[in-house]
């Protein structure tokens, strides 16, 4: 059943390349218009790189997910994971685990991209793709309570109004981190800062999305 | 069977509250005594603040701000505090009233976040010499009203009532995590905003006359809060036995 499901959604996203490489093409965009509109002086842009890598990467990750289980309930399949063996936290969380690989991963390979682009050293490259693959995560789990909470609504901008205060504090610990490790100082608080968000997110997000999605079947 | 019955329901009489229409008289009754109280409380401690204070040695006469800012302030995180516990019993025992007086105290709470906001910013241009840092405080408060304007956003948006309650409620239950945050900015990241006068361990660092200008202005802002969050619910109430009816 969770092989299934995990199968499912890769099987899908495979068919429509185009939707999940969506937020890897905002990304890059959005990282590139930045030096367009600020003119490209290289000190600026080093030291505005981390700030702008992640806001880019917040708004890729919640900008496709008002869609998320869109599909799932108009084909019924949403009911059928409700009334499954299988706990539904733990068939979301697979669900989310499965969008990350396709949607957000794609993000992380082209991060050293852009981070070329704006002048930024290897060490610190590292440190901000260590910084993304902790943080995205969690982002992508808080865009994922968003959609089931206004699933079926009609304003797709009520998401992103819900999560993004929310996801405050891992713009900024993901920022920091990237910053500390330009300036030559330990980036690993703001890691392990970052790791904690993850476990708290990984522990409560879950099954507040399957109580929001029980909500919209009623 | 040898228990009053009086004894009985007087005891239980508070609970009762929790039925709508019971609520509906109670609040009915209450709230134009709360809406007096905090009118007097306000002309008090307006009066304390603006003539018997003394001018503060070091801010001179802008000081006098905090006589809103630090109730507002207080208000918008504690009235958070509540309407989440509202919420979450909603959402927990599915009574009918709490949602109700979780809806009714959002839009308050977001007044005063704005309120302590704005008369922040009126302090901090005479003081700090900017209407805006991106202070720790400053940003949480701010995030605090975002939280708010997600909740309202969201329970605005769902059309039936009992998924808006309960998704609403999800919402203000996940934003708690904020109000430790901005509680304790001023101690975890000492930046700009100065630390709590007012404090559980220690004496105020302040005048008797500023403490209680303050304390009643807080008071005021209570009793508003009250009086307009039961007004608020009592039109909720009928607007949902409205719906029931069709």
């Amino acid at each position: 059943m969770l092989k299934a499901v995990c199968l499912r959604e890769v099987r899908l996203a495979a068919r429509r390349p185009a939707d999940a490489l969506s937020g890897l093409v905002f990304f890059v965009m959005v990282g590139s218009l930045f030096p367009l509109a600020l003119g490209p002086d290289s000190a600026l842009l080093r030291q505005i790189a981390p700030g702008v890598m992640w806001v880019a990467a917040l708004l890729a990750v919640l900008l496709g997910q008002h869609r998320l289980f869109e599909s799932d309930w108009a084909d019924g399949s949403l009911e059928q994971w409700v009334l499954a063996q299988a706990a539904l936290p733990l068939l979301v969380g697979i669900k989310v685990a499965a969008q990350w690989l396709i949607a957000v991963l794609p993000l992380l390979i082209a991060a050293p991209l852009l981070g070329w682009q704006y002048g930024m050293d290897n060490a610190s490259i590292a440190v901000l793709l260590a910084a993304l693959a902790l943080g995205t995560p969690s982002l992508s789990l808080l865009a994922a309570l968003g959609a089931a909470l206004t699933l079926g609504l009609r304003g797709q901008l009520l998401l992103t109004l819900v999560v993004l205060p929310l996801s405050i504090p891992i713009l900024i610990f993901g920022s920091h981190a990237v910053t500390q490790a330009q300036l030559g100082l330990a980036a690993e608080p703001a890691l392990s800062l970052l790791g904690a968000c993850l476990c708290l997110a990984l522990l409560v997000t879950p099954w507040a999305i399957a109580q929001a999605l029980r909500l919209a079947l009623e | 069977m040898n228990k009053p019955l009086t004894d009985f329901s007087r005891a239980w009489r508070w609970r009762q509250l929790a039925s709508p229409p019971v609520f509906y008289q109670w609040a009915g009754r209450v709230w134009p005594w709360l809406a007096g109280l905090a009118l007097l409380l306000a002309a008090a401690g307006l009066w304390v603040g603006f003539l018997l204070a003394p001018t503060d040695s070091q801010q001179g006469e802008v000081y006098r701000i905090i006589f809103l800012h630090v109730p507002a302030a207080w208000m918008s995180m504690f009235i958070y505090l509540v309407a989440a516990l509202h919420a979450g019993l909603g959402l927990v025992y599915k009574t009918r009233l709490s949602p109700l007086l979780a809806r009714a105290l959002a839009p308050t709470g977001a007044v005063f976040t704005v309120i302590a906001l704005w008369t922040g910013a009126a302090w901090g241009k005479p003081t700090w010499g900017a209407w805006w840092v991106w202070d720790a405080r400053l940003t949480s408060e701010l995030i605090l009203l975002f939280l708010y304007l997600g909740y309202l956003g969201v329970v605005s948006a769902i059309e039936d009532s009992q998924r808006a309650d309960s998704a609403g409620a999800i919402v203000l239950l996940a934003g708690v995590v904020n109000i430790p945050i901005i509680y304790f900015s001023v101690q975890w990241w000492s930046t700009l905003h100065q630390g709590a006068t007012i404090r559980w361990d220690a004496a105020p660092s302040m005048t008797h006359s500023m403490l209680a200008g303050m304390l009643l202005m807080a008071l005021a802002c209570w009793a508003y809060s009250l009086a307009v969050a039961l007004v608020r619910t009592r039109c909720l109430i009928l607007e949902r036995a409205q719906e029931e009816r069709l």
